[in-house]
């Protein structure tokens, strides 16, 4: 049961919102600065070096606050994931991804962390996608893969759709970029595993990309973009 | 896990409440933002009304709405669909749930009106997004189009050939559009019509129309 909730978690296709996101490639096509597969193994390796680490970190925190007994104050998580994400941009697109996922999570699977995550104005992705883990009786980890695979994969998509790039090649890139993922999302648990257990979000990664925050800005600024963050 | 005690009962449903929603789909340049703008001018002054649009929408777009008249830029909402207007529509109906939700709180309109972008003859909204969908061709897309049928074709509340002034002019003939229309939509309702020509948009207003009511009573 929990390999195939895991998998649906997984996939694309549960409406999600994710289709409308480019995880930051829409930007730097515009500009010249992301032209082929080879620009975008590139792009991810430095996500996974960088910002990665932050959804990783949330999603595997999510999960465990909603998997263990007691409750949780998701605000001063929700809070940590916010400090976490400078541009009010790349906040905006996490808010309304986790709204978006919240609202196919709660209807799929009954779980207090979700009820919970509900009872604020706006979720973060991450902390959704941990607690609908945690629903289907995931592992911390499996929520940080789940993160950093939604990453790889929002990014991919984007970029086949924007450029026309071949499609088998990008599923290669992906293919790479998830295996480079694994320690990332090991290393974002362990320190999620911490934080939970001293009640301390100051512990959650904190990596980030000023340029990629900068460009989220630009993008959310400029008209008719077709993918909103 | 299951912490049933927990859980207040989820009110979230799949199924659209509230007022009237009707999406507005079909091919790029048919008339679907004249049919939304004819729709505004024609029913504004008695029904409060809102718009999701799914097209790329520019400043330039919400001047232009402004400056007519047709609807004041805080009861329009633009969703972004990441190249994909039918995934958006249909597949994960979500960031239009969202837009529909946020203006139905702020406005409390009669209808709310989602068009899609233009996109092919397959596309088709999710009936959990609206309650009721019109499809719009155009007679210079070819007289055959009818005839391919395709789920927009096929499967819609309102099939809408617009512009058929222009059919001697590309020589579409209209009786065969009609004819193969009615032939593979059960008894649906298709209207013939130039909005140019026609911008009331009657036969269309007479169709929502009582659908508003049903839904408000």
């Amino acid at each position: 049961m929990t390999t195939a909730g895991l998998l649906l978690l997984a996939d694309s296709r549960l409406p999600s919102g994710g289709h409308g996101h480019s995880g930051g490639v829409e930007a730097l096509v515009d500009r010249g600065l992301l032209r082929s597969v080879e620009d975008l193994a590139v792009f991810l390796a430095g996500r996974l070096a960088t910002g990665a680490a932050v959804p990783a970190g949330a999603a595997a925190a999510g999960c465990a606050l909603a998997g263990g007994a007691g409750p949780i104050t998701w605000e001063v998580w929700d809070n940590a994931v916010s400090a976490r994400l400078p541009a009010s941009a790349t906040r905006a697109a996490s808010y309304a991804q986790g709204a978006a996922l919240l609202r196919t999570a709660s209807l799929v699977w009954r779980s207090a962390g979700l009820v919970g995550l509900r009872a604020l104005p706006k979720a973060h992705h991450p902390l959704v996608l941990g607690a609908a883990a945690a629903a289907v009786g995931a592992a911390p980890a499996d929520a940080a893969l789940l993160a950093v695979h939604h990453v790889i994969g929002g990014a991919c998509t984007a970029a086949v759709r924007l450029l026309g790039l071949d499609p088998l090649a990008v599923a290669g890139v992906a293919a790479r970029a998830g295996k480079a993922a694994e320690p990332v999302a090991a290393a974002a648990t362990r320190a999620a595993r911490a934080a939970v257990a001293t009640a301390d979000p100051r512990l959650l990664p904190a990596d980030g990309n000023p340029l990629h925050d900068v460009l989220a800005q630009l993008h959310r600024l400029k008209e008719a973009t077709l993918f909103a963050s | 896990m299951h912490r049933d005690d927990l859980l207040t009962p989820a009110p979230l449903t799949a199924a659209p409440a509230g007022p009237l929603r009707v999406g507005i789909g079909g091919p790029v340049g048919g008339g679907k933002t004249a049919l939304v703008a004819a729709l505004c001018r024609a029913l504004r002054d008695d029904l409060s009304m809102v718009v999701v649009t799914n097209d790329i929408y520019t400043e330039e777009d919400a001047e232009f709405l402004r400056r007519h008249g047709v609807l004041p830029d805080d009861r329009i909402r633009a969703v972004r669909t990441g190249c994909c207007p039918h995934t958006a529509i249909r597949d994960d109906i979500t960031a239009n749930l969202d837009a529909v939700e946020e203006l139905v709180a702020r406005h409390d309109p009669d209808l709310v009106l989602v068009e899609s972008g233009g996109d092919n003859l397959t596309a088709t909204f999710s009936y959990g997004l609206v309650h009721a969908q019109i499809f719009v061709l155009d007679v210079a897309g070819g007289d055959k189009v009818p005839r391919k049928g395709g789920p927009g074709v096929t499967r819609s509340d309102l099939l809408v050939v617009n512009k058929i002034d222009l059919a001697p002019l590309v020589g579409a003939d209209l009786e065969v559009m009609r004819v193969d229309a009615e032939k593979v939509r059960e008894g649906r309702p298709t209207v013939l019509t130039s909005l140019r020509e026609q911008p009331d948009a009657a036969a269309i207003v007479e169709w929502i129309m009582p659908q508003v009511r049903a839904r408000r009573e």
